[in-house]
């Protein structure tokens, strides 16, 4: 058994091992296999991370990150959760390798799945045309035609990049402005290569092997229309993956988790959420980071308030020792600042 | 141990003519799944290295092979058996999640 767990890589999963290791709470980070550094490892320039006044590559930006909360001792792990035990005092974390890790608090920030259009064609055509990932499958489209689905800041990224390679990008979104910020938009409109569809929905995704076009049904008048095309990069937006804590975590309608406040601390103690699991309006690196450091502060707050005879078993120590002692008075005392100004 | 390169060149010799069942990863230098999902690819090459052979082949230095087969999205697994194409992946995947989809080739 451990302290602190945290599942997720993102920006709020690895600034919470930062704060967790730096206060020597040597937490493992349950990295996933194949989803290491999250959503930021499909993008290509990050242009709004503040202290890269020249931009950085998403992939670099959370290899940094990594490197930084290893370089205090967060132990990461790539591996998948397959099942979650929170109702304990200690929390059970079950990994796709069939090992099980325990740990007296845990940090949930798993982000969020892309959306899908929610056709039957869309699986089938998925790899063939179909695509959620501009970055990976752009370059197989130079000189071809595409559309990007969506008018948000990610469908908007997806298809400035995707004019290095293709003819025409086609922006079809389902109403007649744009929910991407001015930057984005501006940059878009300037373009001559990309094309807005507005008012329009993706009915159908013609294609029997690959894609050779999509049917659209207008939201106004109801009108259906096609375009040809050979891409479809789908960027309507992305659900936060709650799968593994249903039933033991509160959600708010939005369906992100619910914390208290502007805490990280949900409905189960010694359970904290950060992230875009628990944020259903910014969804920014830099906000996930943010809350990644209240959910690390919150836990040490919550480990300090525990019986030190629990914390040693946790630490593997067999007796309550000095370090521990000085951490809960420590961590005692800074709750009593934070508390001060509001008392 | 990491699996072994083809090319344009050595496709038809390397994958095409291959006795056993064996496994493409089209993939490129600048894909972050690709990058994922190849220590992956490794082991399941170890572990099952008498039943299925991986190989990689990378898309920007091969682009006649990758144009040959279609394709549009990477990672792109394609599993061979005497020239043909019998299983196709797509996309990076969890280690238990790429062996159950090539369960009839590591069985």
């Amino acid at each position: 058994m451990r302290e602190l767990i945290i599942i997720g890589s993102g920006p709020a999963g690895y600034t919470a091992a930062i704060y967790a290791a730096r206060a020597n709470l040597r937490p493992l980070v349950i990295a996933s296999s194949v989803e290491f550094g999250g959503e930021l490892m499909k993008t290509t320039e990050v242009e709004n991370f503040p202290g890269f006044p020249e931009g950085i590559m998403g992939p670099d930006l959370m290899t940094r990150m990594q490197q930084q909360a290893e370089r205090f001792g967060a132990e990461i792990l790539y591996d998948d959760v397959a099942a979650l035990d929170l109702t304990g005092e200690v929390k059970r974390v079950t990994l796709g390798s069939g090992d099980v890790h325990e740990a007296l608090a845990v940090i949930y920030a798993t982000g969020s799945a892309y959306r899908k259009l929610g056709l039957p064609e869309e699986s089938a055509l998925s790899g063939y045309g179909v695509s959620w990932c501009a970055t990976c499958d752009g370059a197989f489209f130079r000189k071809k035609t595409v559309a990007v689905i969506g008018g948000g800041d990610s469908a908007l990224e997806e298809a400035t990049f995707l004019t290095r390679f293709a003819d025409t990008v086609y922006l079809v979104h389902r109403r007649d402005a744009l929910r991407a910020s001015a930057a984005l938009q501006e940059r878009a409109f300037a373009d001559p290569k990309i094309q807005f569809i507005w008012n329009k929905e993706v009915a159908r995704i013609y294609g029997d092997e690959k894609v050779t076009g999509i049917g659209l049904t207008d939201t106004v008048d109801g009108s259906e229309t096609t375009l040809d095309l050979q891409g479809v990069f789908v960027a309507i937006g992305a659900d936060p993956r709650t799968h593994l804590v249903h039933g033991q975590l509160d959600l708010i309608p939005e369906g992100t988790i619910a914390v208290d406040g502007r805490s990280s601390r949900t409905s189960r103690p010694g359970v904290f959420a950060a992230g875009d699991v628990v944020d259903p309006t910014y969804k920014q690196a830099a906000t996930a980071a943010g809350s990644g450091v209240v959910a690390a502060l919150d836990a040490e707050h919550y480990l300090a308030s525990l019986p030190a005879e629990l914390i040693a078993r946790a630490t593997g120590t067999d007796a309550v020792t000095d370090e521990i002692e000085a951490r809960a008075r420590e961590a005692r005392e800074s709750e009593a600042r934070v508390a001060a100004p509001t008392a | 141990m990491s699996t072994k390169t083809v090319t344009d060149d050595s496709f038809a010799t390397d994958v095409l003519q291959s006795e056993k069942p064996i496994m493409v990863d089209f993939w490129a230098e600048w894909c972050g799944p690709c990058r994922a999902v190849s220590p992956i690819l490794d082991k399941i090459a170890e572990e099952h290295a008498d039943k299925l052979s991986i190989v990689k082949l990378n898309v920007d230095d091969n682009p006649e092979t990758a144009m040959k087969y279609g394709i549009t999205s990477i990672p792109a697994m394609f599993v061979f058996k005497d020239g043909e194409i019998v299983k196709r992946v797509i996309g990076a995947k969890p280690k238990p999640a790429l062996e159950a989809d090539l369960a009839e080739f590591l069985a």
